[in-house]
C-alpha cells in the first residue's frame, strides 16, 4: 500500500497532497471551463435550444473529466515517467487490437467497444507517444541528440503507431501523431536542418503517397482543392461551412438564430463543424474571443513547459499543448476551407466523450508537470537538470 | 546545478519558435475569418438565404363556367385524396394493409405507392388514392388514430355537371403538354390543368387566374419549416355562357335518338347561342389526367366522329333549307315575283340533262310560297336559272354563309363554302356550267354550310332582317376582366320587308300547312308555334349522276352513304324569338328525322320563355 502510494504520489513527504492542491493552475482550469462552457452553449443551440441530446451529456462528461483532471494533476510526475513505456505498449496493443477486432464504423476501424465506453486507441496513443518521447529525450544530452542514430528509436516510436493508425484508415490521426512527434523532436533540440531535410523528402514523396490513399481520402483532398466541383457531394460540407461562417458576419446572427445550422445545412454541427455553427451565431467577434482563449491556453501550456525543471516535464508539456494546438488549428482551418476535411474535433467544443476525456487527461498531466515542476525525475541527471 | 544547461537553453529557444509558429498560424485563421465574415459577408449571406428560403406557387382555383341562368356547367369539385407520409408510419406496407381493409386499393395502387415511397424523401406525402367517396373519407377519419402517417388531402378536379352534353362547347382540361409550357411556372404545378378545347381553351387565360406564392423556410433536406410570406393569387374568372343548360340537355336527348348529328339554337334578337349540341359526344373527364389509349382509340375510330363538334365543324350541303336564299335572291334581282308560277311536271330538262324533282309525279303549277311549302325542286331549278348563281351566292353571303360566325369563341369552326362563277374559275380553272346553277338552286353542289350558319340564316330571316352574329358569352372577356357586352348593335340587311314576308309565309306553311313537308312536326300546344324548312343533303358528290339515272331507295344504302337530314326552324311564328337548325347525319329525310327534333327543342324553348321571361341575370360577380 505504501509502495503504491509512493509510486503514485512520490516519496512520502516530498510534497503533501494539500500543498499540491494549492499548486494546481486554477486559472488554466478556468480557461478550459470557459471554452467548455462556450461549447455547452453551442451544443445547446445545435440541438435547437435543447440540452438533449448533446449539451447535457457533454456537461456530465466534463464534470467527471474535471475530477479526473484534478486527480491526475496530483499524481507524481515520476509515475508518468515510470509508466511511459508500459503505457505506450498498452496503447500500441490496443491499436493492434482494433486492427484485428475493431468495430466497423465510418468505413474505418477506430473504436474498441469496451461496453461502457467506446475506446479510441489512437487518442490514448497520442498521450502515450508524448510521454514515451519525453522520457526518451529526457535521457539524451544535447550532444547525443545531435547523433542521427539516436533518432532512429524515437522515429520508430512515432512512425509505427502512425502507420497502424493510417492503415485503419485514419489519415488525420496518423498525421497528427507525426506532427506531435515532430513538435517534441523540435523542442528536444533535434537540429533544424534535419527537419528541413525530412520536410523536403516528404514533399518529394507526396505524389507517390497519393497512389496509396483510399478513394475517399483522395476525394477529400480534391474536394479541398475545389469544393465547388461537387457542391452536392463531397464539397457540400465545406461550402455549407463557409456559408455558415461568412453569413455570420462580424456580430453573428444571434444565439439560437443560425439558419445554416438550425436548418441542418451545416453537417455534423455538433462535432467537427461546431466552429462554423458557433461563428454563424456569434460572428467574427465570437470567433476572435474563442481563438483568443485557445491562444491563452497554448501560451499557458508553453509557460508551464518553460517553468518545468526536468526535460521530461518540459517535453511532456510541450507535446501535450502541441496536440491541443494541432487539434484546434486543424479543425478551424478545415472548416474555413484552408485544409482538407479530416475528422478532427475542436478541443473542448466538439461533442464527443473520448475526445473530452483524453483532453482532460492531457491537461491533468500538463498541470501535473506544473505541480511537480521542481521534482527530479529519472535515475541520472543529465548535464543541466 | 550551474544554472540552465545547454539543453534547457535550446529548449527555451525552441519553445519560443513553437509559440511563434503556433500564434502565427492562429493569426492566419483570423485573417481567413476576416475574409469570410467581413469581406465576403454579403455573398455568403445571400447564399445562406438561398439555402433557407424556398418558394411555392399556390394554384388559383379555376374559374367556373356557368349557363345563362347561373347553372354551373364546369366547376371544381373537391377531390379527397388519401396520402401517406412514410416517416410517420411504422411501416408503409402495414399501413397499406390496414388501409386496404377500409378503402378500395388495387394491387397497382399498392405497387405505385411502394415505388414512390422508395423514390421520394420520407417526409413527402405520397398519394395512395384519389377521389375518395364520402364513406371512405369517413372510414379513414374514424380509424385515423390507428393509422399514423395517413392523411386526407383536399385537391380539386374539374367536374362537368352535364358531361357529354356540353363536351363539345365546353371542351375539357388536361395536364399541360411540353409545348404548352411558356415559362409561366404556374403551368408546372402538379395539379395544373389547362383548357384543351371549346370554351375551356378559348377563355383559358381568364379561367386560370393568377397564381399566388408562398415563401417558406426549408431545411437542408427540403422539409418546410415555417411560412415566411404569402401572396394570395387571383382565382380564375367565372365565364358566363349564353347557353341554356336545360334547353341544351333537351336538345341533346332528342338528338340522341339518332345516330349522329347536331342542333343549334340561337336567340334571333341578339345572337345568344342557347344550345349547341353535337352527337355523339365524349366524356370530358376522360381527358383530365391524360386520356387512356384505349378510350382514345375508340373515340378516333368511331365513324360518327364523336370528337368533332359537328355544329360548327360539320359542313353539309344545305339542300332545300337553302331555297329561302334562292327565293330572296330571285326577288331581289327581279327575276321573278312572288306570284310568278312555274309548272312542275316532276322534272326539268335543261341542255342534255333532265333534272328531277324529289316528287317524280310533279307538283303542278307552283308560286313561291307553294314551292317553299312543298319544297318543289323544279320551281327552284327554274328560278335559280333565271336569277343566276352569283346573285344567289351574294344573297347567301349576306345571310352569313361562307364565313365563320363564332370562331372567336369556339375553336374548330369552319367557314363552309359559297361557290360563284369567279370561284369556280379560280379553283378549278373551268367555266361555271349552267347546270350547276340549277343544282345550286336546291342547295346542292358545291355549297357547304355548317349547322350554325343555318341557324344564323334562319335568325336573320325571321328577326326582321338584322344581321345578328351569334355569340357564346354574355360578357366580353378580355384577358382577366369581364365587361358586360355592350348591347350589340347589328346592322340591318335592308331586304325589302315584302320579300321577307313571302319567304316567312312559305316557312310557316312548311310546318303548318297541310301540304307542308314538316306538317307532322307542327307544334299544337296552345300559344306555341313553329315555322321552318326541311332539307336533304346529298352525301355523295356524284349526286348529279344519280339524279339523272334515277334513284335507289336511301334505306337500302349503307348508313354512311345515306343523305343527311336537315331542318331549320323558328318559333314562335308571331314575333319569332328562336332559330333552330338540326342536322341528322345520314338521317335520310329532313322532315321525317330532323323536324321532330326541331319541334321538341323549340317547344321546350317556348315553354322556358314562359317560365323565365326575364332577362338572365349576370353571374360574373361572385
Amino acid at each position: 500500500m505504501r509502495m503504491l502510494r509512493s509510486l503514485v504520489f512520490g516519496p512520502t513527504g516530498s510534497i503533501s497532497i494539500g500543498k499540491k492542491f494549492t499548486q494546481i493552475n486554477w486559472s488554466l482550469i478556468f480557461l478550459i471551463s470557459l471554452v467548455s462552457s462556450i461549447g455547452f452553449a453551442t451544443l445547446y443551440s445545435a440541438a435547437g435550444g435543447n440540452l438533449d441530446p448533446w449539451a447535457g451529456r457533454q456537461m456530465t462528461r466534463f464534470a467527471i473529466g474535471m475530477v479526473m483532471l484534478v486527480c491526475i494533476a496530483l499524481i507524481d510526475l515520476r509515475f508518468w515517467f515510470k509508466v511511459a513505456y508500459p503505457f505506450y505498449g498498452f496503447a500500441f496493443l490496443l491499436l493492434v487490437a482494433v486492427e484485428i477486432a475493431g468495430d466497423i464504423g465510418m468505413g474505418a476501424q477506430r473504436w474498441l467497444d469496451l461496453g461502457f465506453i467506446q475506446l479510441q486507441p489512437s487518442e490514448l496513443m497520442k498521450v502515450a507517444l508524448v510521454l514515451v518521447l519525453a522520457r526518451y529525450f529526457h535521457g539524451l544530452s544535447y550532444a547525443e541528440i545531435g547523433q542521427p542514430t539516436r533518432l532512429i528509436w524515437p522515429a520508430l516510436l512515432v512512425l509505427v503507431p502512425a502507420a497502424l493508425v493510417a492503415k485503419q484508415p485514419d489519415l488525420g490521426s496518423a498525421i497528427l501523431l507525426g506532427l506531435t512527434g515532430a513538435v517534441i523532436f523540435l523542442a528536444a533540440g533535434v537540429r533544424i536542418w534535419k527537419f528541413i531535410l525530412v520536410g523536403g523528402a516528404l514533399a518529394a514523396v507526396i505524389p507517390v503517397a497519393w497512389r496509396f490513399l483510399r478513394e475517399y481520402q483522395r476525394q477529400r483532398v480534391l474536394t479541398f482543392l475545389n469544393p465547388e466541383n461537387d457542391p452536392l457531394g463531397a464539397g457540400y460540407h465545406i461550402i455549407q461551412s463557409r456559408i455558415a461562417l461568412g453569413s455570420g458576419g462580424i456580430w453573428g446572427k444571434g444565439y439560437l438564430q443560425g439558419t445554416q445550422a438550425y436548418l441542418q445545412f451545416l453537417p455534423e454541427r455538433q462535432t467537427d463543424f461546431i466552429f462554423p455553427m458557433f461563428a454563424e451565431e456569434f460572428g467574427m467577434a465570437g470567433a476572435l474571443i474563442l481563438i483568443g482563449l485557445y491562444a491563452l491556453i497554448i501560451i499557458y501550456g508553453l509557460a508551464i513547459a518553460l517553468r518545468a525543471q526536468t526535460q521530461f516535464g518540459r517535453l511532456t508539456a510541450v507535446g501535450l499543448i502541441g496536440i491541443f494546438f494541432i487539434y484546434a488549428f486543424v479543425n478551424m482551418a478545415m472548416v474555413q476551407g484552408l485544409m482538407p476535411v479530416v475528422g478532427i474535433p475542436l478541443p473542448f467544443m466538439s461533442y464527443g466523450g473520448t475526445a473530452m476525456m483524453s483532453l482532460l487527461i492531457s491537461f491533468g498531466i500538463l498541470i501535473s508537470v506544473y505541480v511537480h515542476r521542481d521534482v527530479r525525475v529519472g535515475r541520472r541527471a543529465i548535464d543541466d537538470d | 546545478m550551474a544554472g540552465p544547461g545547454l539543453r534547457a537553453q535550446v529548449f527555451s529557444r525552441r519553445v519560443a519558435l513553437i509559440a511563434g509558429g503556433e500564434l502565427t498560424l492562429l493569426g492566419m485563421l483570423i485573417g481567413r475569418l476576416y475574409q469570410l465574415q467581413v469581406i465576403d459577408r454579403e455573398r455568403y449571406a445571400t447564399l445562406a438565404e438561398d439555402n433557407r428560403v424556398a418558394m411555392r406557387l399556390l394554384a388559383p382555383p379555376r374559374g367556373r363556367i356557368l349557363d345563362r341562368y347561373g347553372v354551373p356547367l364546369a366547376l371544381n369539385r373537391q377531390n379527397y385524396r388519401l396520402v401517406v407520409t412514410a416517416e410517420q408510419t411504422g411501416s408503409v406496407a402495414a399501413t397499406l394493409d390496414a388501409l386496404a381493409a377500409i378503402v378500395t386499393l388495387t394491387d397497382a395502387d399498392r405497387r405505385r405507392v411502394t415505388r414512390e415511397v422508395s423514390r421520394r424523401r420520407r417526409f413527402v406525402p405520397v398519394t395512395v388514392r384519389e377521389d375518395l367517396s364520402w364513406d371512405e373519407v369517413a372510414r379513414v377519419a374514424v380509424n385515423a388514430p390507428d393509422l399514423p402517417g395517413v392523411a386526407i388531402e383536399v385537391g380539386t378536379s374539374r367536374e362537368y355537371s352535364y358531361g357529354e352534353e356540353f363536351a363539345h362547347v365546353l371542351g375539357y382540361v388536361a395536364p399541360p403538354a411540353e409545348s404548352d409550357l411558356t415559362g409561366d411556372p404556374m403551368l408546372e404545378l402538379p395539379d395544373m390543368r389547362i383548357g384543351r378545347n371549346g370554351v375551356e381553351r378559348v377563355y383559358d387565360v381568364a379561367l386560370r387566374g393568377r397564381a399566388g406564392t408562398s415563401q417558406f423556410e426549408v431545411n437542408a433536406v427540403g422539409r418546410p419549416i415555417r411560412e415566411l410570406a404569402r401572396i394570395e393569387g387571383d382565382p380564375g374568372l367565372d365565364v358566363v355562357l349564353t347557353l341554356d343548360a336545360e334547353l341544351q340537355r333537351v336538345a341533346a336527348q332528342a338528338l340522341a335518338r339518332e345516330q349522329s348529328g347536331s342542333v343549334v339554337v340561337i336567340d334571333v334578337t341578339n345572337g345568344d347561342v342557347l344550345a349547341l349540341v353535337s352527337y355523339p359526344s365524349f366524356r370530358p373527364g376522360d381527358f383530365e389526367r391524360g386520356i387512356a389509349a384505349s378510350t382514345w382509340r375508340q373515340l378516333t375510330s368511331d365513324i360518327r366522329n364523336p370528337l368533332i363538334n359537328k355544329a360548327v365543324s360539320g359542313q353539309y350541303s344545305p339542300g332545300s333549307t337553302f331555297k329561302m336564299m334562292v327565293a330572296l335572291a330571285a326577288l331581289d334581282s327581279g327575276a321573278v315575283t312572288p306570284e310568278t308560277r312555274v309548272g312542275c311536271p316532276g322534272h326539268l330538262d335543261f341542255g342534255d340533262n333532265r333534272f328531277h324533282c324529289w316528287k317524280p309525279s310533279g307538283h303542278g303549277p307552283m308560286d313561291m310560297v307553294d314551292a317553299i311549302t312543298q319544297s318543289c325542286d323544279v320551281y327552284f331549278y327554274e328560278v335559280a336559272r333565271r336569277t343566276g348563281a352569283d346573285k344567289i351566292a351574294a344573297m347567301a353571303r349576306r345571310f352569313g354563309f361562307g364565313e365563320t360566325q363564332l370562331s372567336q369563341e369556339l375553336p374548330g369552326e369552319r367557314a363552309g363554302l359559297v361557290p360563284s362563277t369567279e370561284w369556280k374559275l379560280r379553283t378549278y380553272g373551268e367555266q361555271w356550267a349552267q347546270g350547276e346553277t340549277l343544282i345550286f338552286g336546291i342547295g346542292q353542289g358545291y355549297i357547304l354550310a355548317t349547322p350554325l350558319q343555318l341557324a344564323v340564316m334562319t335568325a336573320r330571316l325571321v328577326n326582321g332582317g338584322i344581321a345578328v352574329k351569334p355569340h357564346l358569352t354574355r360578357d366580353r372577356i378580355v384577358e382577366r376582366r369581364a365587361d358586360l357586352r355592350s348591347a350589340d348593335v347589328f346592322p340591318a340587311m335592308n331586304i325589302p320587308r315584302r320579300h321577307m314576308q313571302v319567304v316567312l309565309r312559305g316557312m310557316d306553311q312548311v310546318v303548318n300547312g297541310e301540304r307542308g313537308t314538316g306538317y307532322r312536326s307542327r307544334i299544337v300546344e296552345p300559344g306555341m308555334s313553329m315555322g321552318g324548312k326541311s332539307g336533304t343533303a346529298q352525301v355523295r358528290r356524284i349526286s348529279m349522276q344519280e339524279r339523272l339515272t334515277g334513284r335507289r331507295r336511301q334505306e337500302d344504302l349503307p348508313w354512311e352513304h345515306r343523305h343527311h337530314a336537315l331542318f331549320v326552324a323558328y318559333a314562335p311564328i308571331e314575333q319569332p324569338r328562336y332559330a333552330c337548325a338540326v342536322v341528322v347525319e345520314h338521317g335520310i329525310g329532313g322532315s321525317a328525322t330532323a323536324a321532330p327534333i326541331c319541334k321538341e327543342v323549340l317547344t321546350e324553348a317556348q315553354r322556358r320563355l314562359r317560365q323565365r321571361p326575364t332577362a338572365p341575370q349576370r353571374m360574373a360577380e361572385r
